[in-house]
Formats: C-alpha cells, sequence, structure tokens
C-alpha cells in the first residue's frame, strides 16, 4: 500500500465551536478503496472531524475550521470553492436514517442528480437503480420506486441514504455512527454493503462499536480530546496498540 | 473502574496457576518415584493427570465465554488467546510426566546399575526450572523471565543429545543393556519434550506481554486482506 497515492489528505485540520477548541490540529491520508475508522469516547472530536471533511462543520452557528483537506488533488477549503458543491459531491450517511420526507424512493436517490441539473429519465432511472443496487436494496424495492422512501423499514431507509449519497459517484462516502439505531441483521447487511462499497469508493466512518471498527476497516484512528491518539493498521490498533490510552479504551477502561 | 471483564480474567488466571501448580506437582512426583524407585509415587502421577484434564476442560470453558461474552481487545486479547496455548502446553506436559511413568515402572522392575544416570538427573531438574520459570513469568506477566527459560532450551536438548549417544554406546556393548537403555532414551526424550512445552509457554508469555510473535524468526503471518 505505500505506493498507493492518497485520496484524501488532511494536513493541520483545527475546528472550533466558537472557543471551545474540537479538532486539533489533525493530520492524516485516506487511502482509496479502502474503509477507515475513527474510534473515540464521546466528545473527543471525532464527528466534527468527519463533518469538516465535506465542509459540513461550519454550518453550525460559530463554528469554524482551519487547516488543509485535499481531495483528489483539490483543496476543498481553497480560495472560491463552493461548500454546497462538496456537500453534494461528498456524501454523509448519519446515524438516523434521513430520506427526504415526501419524496419517494426514486426521487430521493434521484435528488443529487437532479440538483445538479441532470433530468434526462433514461438517465436517472439507469443512476437511480445502479446506486440502489450499489446500496443493495435493488431488489427489496424495485417493485415500490415510488412509495415513500420514508415508508422503508429502519435499515433500508439507511440503505436508501447510501444510495442517495451513491448516485453522485462521491470519491468518499462519511458515515457518522451508521449503524447505532439498527438491530443486529440490519447492522450486518451495513456492514456487508459497507465491504463491498469500497470497490467503487472510499468509506470513513465514525463508529462507536469497536467491534465493527475491527470487522470491516483497514485502518483504525483512535481520538481523545480533539486529538489523533493513534492511527495504524486495524489488526495492529486492536490487538497490539502503540499508545497507553488507546489499550485502556478498547479495553473499557475509560470512555 | 471494575469491568465485567475484570472478575473473569482474574479467574481464568486463577484457574490457570492452579493447573501449573498441579503440573508442577507431577514432575517433582515423577523424579521422586524415579529417586526412590516407588511405583506408589507413580500412582499419584497417574492421579494429577486426571485433575489436569479436567482443569483443562475448565480453561478452555472459560476462554470461550470470555471470547463470546467480552469480545476482548489488546492485551486482555493477547492474554486469553496465550492462556489457550498455555493451557494445551500444561496438559502436554503432564502427558509427558505419564509417559515417564510408564518407562519408569519398567525400570522400577529391573533396575540397570550400571546405567549412568547423571545426564538424566541434570536434564530433569533443569526442565522443572523451565517450568517453573515458564509459569513464574506467566503469573508476573515477565518477559524477561520468559526470554530466559527458552535459552535454557538449547541446554536440555544438549543433554538429551548427550544421554542418547551415551546410552546407544552402552547398548551396542551389552546386549542385556537394551532395554533398560531403550526406557532411558524415551524418558530423556519425554523430559526434553516437558522442556519444548515450557519454551512454548514462554513464547506465549512474550507475546501476551508485548504482542511480539518470536516462534519463527524470519517468518511472517500470511497478510489477506479484506
Amino acid at each position: 500500500m505505500a505506493d498507493v497515492q492518497p485520496i484524501v489528505k488532511v494536513e493541520g485540520l483545527n475546528a472550533w465551536f466558537g472557543d471551545v477548541h474540537a479538532v486539533k490540529g489533525i493530520t492524516i491520508d485516506f487511502l482509496p478503496n479502502t474503509v477507515t475508522a475513527l474510534i473515540g469516547p464521546s466528545g473527543c472530536g471525532k464527528s466534527t472531524f468527519i463533518r469538516c471533511l465535506n465542509r459540513l462543520h461550519e454550518e453550525i452557528e460559530g463554528a469554524s475550521a482551519s487547516g488543509r483537506v485535499v481531495v483528489e488533488n483539490n483543496d476543498i477549503y481553497g480560495a472560491g470553492v463552493d461548500p454546497v458543491r462538496i456537500r453534494r459531491k461528498i456524501g454523509m450517511v448519519f446515524q438516523k436514517a434521513n430520506p427526504f420526507p415526501g419524496l419517494s424512493i426514486f426521487e430521493n436517490v434521484a435528488a443529487g442528480l437532479k440538483l445538479a441539473g441532470i433530468r434526462r429519465r433514461s438517465l436517472l432511472q439507469d443512476v437511480v437503480r445502479r446506486s440502489l443496487e450499489g446500496a443493495a436494496l435493488w431488489d427489496e424495492v424495485k417493485d415500490k420506486l415510488h412509495q415513500p422512501g420514508t415508508s422503508l423499514s429502519g435499515g433500508q431507509q439507511q440503505r436508501l441514504c447510501i444510495a442517495r449519497a451513491l448516485a453522485v459517484e462521491p470519491p468518499v462516502i462519511l458515515m457518522d455512527e451508521p449503524t447505532s439505531a439498527l438491530d443486529p441483521i440490519s447492522t450486518a447487511k451495513i456492514e456487508e454493503l459497507m465491504l463491498s462499497l469500497k470497490r467503487r469508493t472510499t468509506v470513513i466512518i465514525v463508529t462507536h462499536n469497536l467491534q465493527q471498527a475491527a470487522r470491516i476497516s483497514e485502518r483504525t484512528a483512535f481520538f481523545l480530546l480533539g486529538e489523533m491518539v493513534e492511527f495504524g493498521d486495524t489488526t495492529q490498533v486492536f490487538t497490539v496498540p502503540k499508545q497507553k490510552k488507546t489499550e485502556q479504551y478498547i479495553t473499557g477502561r475509560f470512555g | 473502574m471494575q469491568r465485567n471483564i475484570d472478575a473473569g480474567l482474574a479467574e481464568l488466571k486463577q484457574h490457570l496457576v492452579r493447573m501449573a501448580g498441579l503440573v508442577e506437582a507431577a514432575i517433582e512426583k515423577v523424579t521422586l518415584a524415579w529417586k526412590q524407585q516407588s511405583l506408589e509415587r507413580l500412582k499419584e502421577v497417574y492421579e494429577i493427570e486426571n485433575q489436569v484434564n479436567a482443569a483443562h476442560l475448565q480453561i478452555d470453558a472459560d476462554c470461550l465465554r470470555l471470547l463470546a461474552t467480552q469480545q476482548p481487545l489488546a492485551g486482555e486479547l493477547r492474554l486469553i488467546l496465550a492462556t489457550i496455548k498455555m493451557n494445551n502446553d500444561l496438559e502436554r506436559i503432564v502427558d509427558q510426566t505419564v509417559n515417564i511413568g510408564h518407562n519408569l515402572e519398567h525400570f522400577v522392575r529391573a533396575p540397570d546399575a550400571h546405567l549412568d544416570l547423571t545426564d538424566l538427573e541434570k536434564i530433569a531438574s533443569e526442565v522443572k526450572t523451565m517450568v517453573r520459570g515458564s509459569i513464574d513469568a506467566f503469573v508476573r506477566q515477565d518477559e524477561m523471565l520468559a526470554r530466559s527459560v527458552i535459552r535454557s532450551d538449547d541446554y536440555v536438548d544438549d543433554l538429551k543429545n548427550s544421554i542418547f549417544t551415551e546410552t546407544l554406546a552402552r547398548i551396542k556393548k551389552d546386549q542385556d543393556a537394551v532395554e533398560q537403555g531403550l526406557n532411558i532414551i524415551l524418558i530423556a526424550r519425554n523430559f526434553e519434550r516437558i522442556g519444548d512445552h515450557a519454551t512454548n509457554i514462554a513464547e506465549d508469555v512474550i507475546f501476551s506481554c508485548s504482542g511480539e510473535d518470536i516462534r519463527h524468526p524470519g517468518l511472517n503471518a500470511t497478510k489477506e486482506s479484506k
């Protein structure tokens, strides 16, 4: 992996909520077609960190960020970059599935493309199908594409959100505890999906479920009090962590 | 903060240390049986084997329960993995003492005063020290002590080779010494195997302490990508 160029390069990233320094000088690379897990206790800055990777963090009043985030060789914090375009391109899946209310399954998936001005029906149909297949949902919804997205079960809604994110062919998908509200079967489906997603994109996931991080990711970063304490090969982090703090956290001694 | 896993790990260690104590007692008794030429002592060894077998099952069950219910990670995962392997080595050590006992039964019934048993006494004493050292290293999680146990293994191998050479020479000269000579060789071989198991335990202690796998220098685990 040493000669593979990172798809996302983060250098000296800081984030604040007003005076509160939530993310402190993080430098990390994400390799293409991999799953990277971010772990750490509540309030450690990991969610704030990934919200900086698609410029969602600055949407909160009083929030700010500094540093460089380079995605596919483009600095998303560079002068003249439109944050709305970045958010459309780099999708995020949240803890609670959030299909657009009032929109059908089809319209939910096609929403990003329509916002980008794509109207051709055949193209939209093609992308919706591919996205739903990519999210392992097609077989379950192909006969009810025009029913509301909110009519699906919780796990299906989460996969619908993943399909919606996939539709714009993002270089990276960000996931913030995407399975914490799901039952074990739905969780297993999403995890299986994440492993297949990396064939077409790069996944960065925040999770409190350490076993999930161990199951699905190649690399794991441990955050604590806004700093990245350790980042490495997932097997190494979970079997022979280099830092005492990591060991204490993953063995449940704090957090 | 007291965690659920703490009590389970403490109990696991307690069970392993108790089993190790039985194993040490088996080695001690088989050595005494030989020194005292006592078949009674051998019966005690065979009784210990039953207790060790029960402990073997108990410790595997403890490990399985901890893996299934606590999903241990890092040092605790390494400790449980090492314990599963040490449990097997301890059980195999007792099997070796039983093998020694069977050979001794022949020896006790028809001792051969002409055989030189000096090296056999040395190898018995050395492997006893190794087993004690490996168990102490586990209890104290002492990597240095574990490494010193591993270094002793070469000496035990040398003693075994020396016993083989000398006993074969004696057998070649005296046909009447064949049966007892063969017993001596088998006993030496069993003691040497006990040394190997003590070495395995010491290697597992090092893995448990630091995550370093020293078993096969120069080789790495075959890595499959996710």
